[in-house]
């Protein structure tokens, strides 16, 4: 298994294709919780099982302000047939061409079969690797350490909140 | 090992007694081939095991795949809201290639309760919070997919076939003295 990039790391940045026409950068979303869920290919049983639960999970995330990207080494194409198959409703990065660059990045990349591994990132909202995961690629990982990692990261203007507090007590 | 984070309590579709040594507890979606697969061996273990296990079952529906999953669900919580929760369930698994809102129209009318009583609580969404309710207290003990097991609190990462559950639910029943 691939060392993937730990807490306290800060997140690589990238730019990927998301749609044919469309292209999507981390920076993008700066200011917001990302979920980034790094999966070996469209189409295979526990990819599949792991990005429905992920479908139906949405609205927590949601509930902390977390986009979720799921990537994989396949190709745009192939992403839109899966998304519309499967109802995603989140966006699939195609980490194509080249080949496994963010992958490579982040750690998660397995050189041997040529794919990602099945990892997790949570990154707060000041572009820090707050949370990562690295499963086995056989095993789906669940959503139990994503929520218990979003619930944990701090909320929102809570500093601005304490100076403001702070500044009236004085 | 994912530990089931949510207690077992009067909200939850139970089988078998309180104090029974073993609590079996599944995560299921009414639409997921293999809980239907499941649901014969639970039956099975409930009366191998009589009093001394206690089942309990609660929804995980994948409703983006299983489009009939959600509908059932709430199928099963309309029922169990008039007392017939496990006649719903067994009914809703027993013909499940035939699953449907005409099925679960025709159970509910097989059970004596009110098709339309039925129609409005899907349409209202009487039922969803409490579906969301387990699905989300599965999630976060870790469900993630389905039939999940726990026993006695404990996540089961083996099969659903029938020795396997057994085995798991053997070992943790508590040695009796010979009488």
């Amino acid at each position: 298994m691939a060392q993937i990039l730990a807490a306290g790391a800060a997140a690589p940045n990238f730019k990927l294709r998301v749609t044919p026409d469309q292209w999507l950068s981390l920076s993008d979303l700066a200011g917001k919780p990302v979920i980034l869920a790094f999966y070996p290919a469209d189409w295979s049983p526990v990819c599949g099982d792991q990005l429905a639960l992920y479908n139906e999970v949405l609205p927590e995330f949601r509930k902390h302000e977390a986009e979720l990207l799921g990537i994989s080494v396949d190709g745009v194409w192939c992403h839109e047939a899966y998304t519309k198959d499967r109802r995603l409703h989140f966006p699939l990065l195609a980490d194509f061409h080249p080949k496994g660059k963010v992958a490579k990045a982040y750690g998660a990349y397995r050189r041997n079969e040529g794919v990602c591994e099945r990892a997790l990132f949570v990154i707060d909202r000041q572009g820090g690797i707050f949370w990562s995961y690295c499963s086995p690629v056989a095993v789906n990982p669940g959503a139990d350490g994503i929520l218990d990692a979003l619930e944990r990261l701090p909320s929102k203007g809570k500093g601005h909140e304490q100076i403001a507090s702070s500044s009236h007590a004085a | 090992m994912s530990r089931l984070r949510v207690p077992v309590t009067q909200h939850d579709h139970v089988i078998g007694p309180e104090n029974a040594e073993v609590t079996l507890v599944e995560y299921g979606d009414y639409e997921c081939p293999h809980c239907g697969l499941a649901h014969p061996v639970v039956k099975l273990l409930c009366a191998s095991f009589s009093k001394r296990l206690r089942f309990v079952f609660r929804h995980f529906p994948l409703s983006q795949v299983h489009p009939n999953a959600e509908p059932a669900a709430e199928s099963a919580e309309y029922a169990g809201a008039h007392g017939q929760f496990w006649e719903m369930h067994d009914g809703i698994y027993e013909n499940q290639d035939r699953l449907g809102l005409p099925l679960l129209f025709a159970l509910a009318a097989a059970l004596g309760l009110s098709e339309s009583g039925l129609r409005n609580a899907l349409v209202t969404g009487d039922f969803k919070p409490k579906v969301r309710s387990d699905f989300l207290g599965g999630v976060r003990s870790g469900v993630n997919g389905t039939p999940a097991f726990f026993i006695n609190g404990e996540r089961h990462d083996g099969t659903y076939a029938l020795e396997d559950l057994s085995a798991a639910i053997e070992a943790r029943l508590p040695v009796r003295a010979g009488l």
